[in-house]
């Protein structure tokens, strides 16, 4: 059947279930209820001094009932730095533990050395936020028979109260904890700031294990995770690459080209309207998103405009504009580097925030509902403003969703910014790839050969045009770009579906066919 | 026309191309190696402008190496060009 955005979407799948389409972003909403039933978070017993801590993260494992079949979840908190989840995997894969469901809330690079066991049937199935790489390349390429369930950060959520995700086993790395369980991201040799993605999983999963390589005295505060939840607590020597967890501070791109699409975003954000005092801002920590902020921290001086909150993932950028008292506060559920660590710990304005509250649909209302403007990147576009950010130009799997729909969808003002093409390949097309974000919640286009403007959103096109802005008809700019570049071969798929991509209320926005290897 | 010597021009950034030309042994004829990160979407297109350029100059006993990160078509042209003529020694000034 074909959902409201025209992609066929089948109406169920082996190893998944049924699917239900899209149908609007704020169709399922509407309702004020999610009919789905939620399914109850399990209640253990532990008697008064009874030890918790393991020798190593085998013992911890083996405490906590492995068995085929399983589902095993992790955060993404420590970046491409991470190595507890590979470990695990290893270690389940050596106790000969088969058909896994890994669940983590996004994965990286990092990951690729799990792929012999995509090979070998060791984990089956994955739901993630993000994929990339290797492992990109190879479940595009179709090496797992179910297909991957790719979701948001706020439909990840509902994946778990849903039971569409039942955890069995979840992995905790963090960077100070206590014998109890006790743990936070925000201090420690490995800090990482804030823990948010992982919260759910410690209350949802069946055995919880904390792993940390700075066991503190009881108790470890701030509680970013609670003692209450946790089964088991683990002291290795390291749970990650520091250098590749949170070093420094986030730069702002030198890129002529990203600057140049930043100053034209910050110039759209000031002539939008929604550029006013107490006014709620969300940007990216990529390339032209995070220089947009420089532009605007800029714009509040000079207009000595103060905003209410920044959201989301979490830079030193956004930290200096905290200190500065442009913003009020600062809600983080992902940090991005070591001095925003330091600022969880110590600001209460900068408050650490669960995935739920950040971005979870159904709920009394998330914070993505309370942005004004968000700025995004995208690996495509198409000309009814749809928006890729799972697969790549060569049809791999090298993206995430994150948090873009759930902000884009809460926003009052989206601002997609990216180049209008690169390495010749070109962004703006008549159908993007793969939906992620549905164009209805996308207002504006910022490339740096013109800005497209949303037609449904005729005042604010009005808005940029009186500021002098240059406007120009997405479907014009597509062509302009076309002629620049000339028009790629399409790429060739199978009718093999690999990949799933909910939107984050759990309907099919789109989904993933499997490439065919292109002479290699 | 044959190279007289070996030569390059263009650079292994993003958006560029990179060619690197030898002469090869009396009737060697043409050999072509031609790597793009694009090649799926662009090979077509690329082998073609390689190919009317190298005719345009008669090349032969060439063995021409091109290594492209998504480079336009004017850019191709015009660091092949310049590939050619630096190995034809053609070259002045800050060309050569």
């Amino acid at each position: 059947m074909l959902n409201s955005l025209g992609r066929e979407i089948p109406e169920y799948m082996e190893g998944i279930g049924k699917l239900e389409p899209f149908q609007g972003a704020l169709t399922k909403l509407s309702k004020g209820w999610m009919d789905e039933p939620t399914i109850p978070a399990p209640n253990k017993a532990y008697l008064p001094h009874q030890s918790k801590l393991c020798k190593t993260l085998e013992e911890a494992i083996i405490r906590s009932n492995p068995h085929n079949g399983m589902t095993v979840s992790f955060h993404h908190h420590l970046r491409n730095g991470d190595i507890l989840l590979v470990q695990t995997l290893t270690i389940l894969h050596n106790m000969g533990i088969r058909e896994i469901t890994l669940a983590s809330s996004s994965l990286n690079e990092c990951h690729d050395p799990i792929l012999p066991y995509l090979v070998d049937g060791t984990v089956t199935r994955i739901f993630s936020s993000g994929i990339r790489s290797q492992l990109g390349r190879a479940i595009a390429l179709g090496v797992l028979e179910t297909p991957v369930v790719i979701h948001s950060h706020g439909g990840r959520v509902r994946c778990i109260h849903t039971g569409k995700i039942q955890i069995d086993l979840a992995v905790i790395p963090a960077s100070a904890a206590d014998i109890e369980g006790n743990a936070t991201g925000s201090h420690g040799k490995s800090a990482f700031g804030s823990i948010g993605y992982a919260v759910i999983d410690a209350r949802y999963a069946k055995q919880v294990i904390v792993v940390t390589d700075n066991l503190v005295n009881y108790p470890c505060i701030p509680l970013s995770i609670s003692q209450n939840f946790v089964d088991h607590v683990v002291l290795v020597d390291s749970i990650g690459d520091a250098s590749k967890i949170a070093t420094g501070t986030t730069r702002i791109t030198n890129s002529p080209m990203d600057l140049r699409i930043a100053k034209l975003a910050a110039d759209v954000i000031e002539n939008s309207g929604f550029f006013v005092p107490g006014f709620a801002f969300q940007v990216g920590a990529g390339g032209a998103s995070l220089a947009v902020a420089k532009f605007i921290r800029e714009k509040m001086k000079t207009k000595g405009l103060k905003g209410s909150f920044m959201l989301g993932g979490i830079t030193s950028y956004c930290v200096d504009m905290l200190n500065e008292g442009l913003f009020e506060t600062i809600f983080d559920v992902q940090s991005f580097d070591a001095v925003v660590s330091n600022s969880l710990l110590n600001n209460r304005h900068h408050i650490e925030i669960p995935a739920a509250l950040y971005a979870n649909p159904f709920n009394c209302g998330c914070i993505t509902n309370k942005i004004d403007v968000v700025v995004l990147g995208a690996l495509e576009i198409d000309v009814d403003f749809n928006v890729n950010v799972i697969t790549g130009s060569e049809g791999n799997i090298r993206g995430a969703s994150g948090g873009h729909s759930d902000t884009a969808s809460g926003a009052k003002l989206t601002v997609v910014v990216c180049p209008s093409f690169r390495g010749r390949i070109p962004i703006i097309k008549k159908r993007v790839h793969t939906i992620v974000t549905p164009g209805e919640t996308v207002h504006v286009l910022v490339t740096e050969r013109g800005i497209c403007v949303n037609p449904a959103f005729r005042e604010l096109e009005e808005n940029l045009r009186n500021a002098g802005l240059n406007i120009k008809d997405i479907h014009d700019l597509e062509i302009e770009v076309d002629k620049i570049t000339g028009i790629p071969a399409p790429l060739e798929y199978t009718d093999k579906i690999v990949g799933i991509v909910e939107y984050r209320d759990g309907t099919i926005i789109d989904v993933i066919h499997q490439l065919k290897e292109h002479g290699a | 026309m044959k190279p007289k010597i070996a030569a390059q021009s263009g650079t292994f950034e993003s958006s560029d191309v990179i060619f690197l030309i030898e002469p090869l042994p009396h009737n060697s004829g043409r050999k072509i190696e031609l790597y793009s990160t694009v090649m799926q979407q662009y090979g077509v297109s690329f082998r073609r402008i390689v190919d009317e350029m190298l005719d345009q100059f008669e090349m032969t006993d060439i063995h021409l190496i091109a290594k492209d990160k998504g480079a336009l078509e004017p850019t191709i042209k015009a660091r092949l060009e310049t590939a050619i003529k630096r190995s034809l020694d053609q070259q002045e000034g800050t060309l050569k």
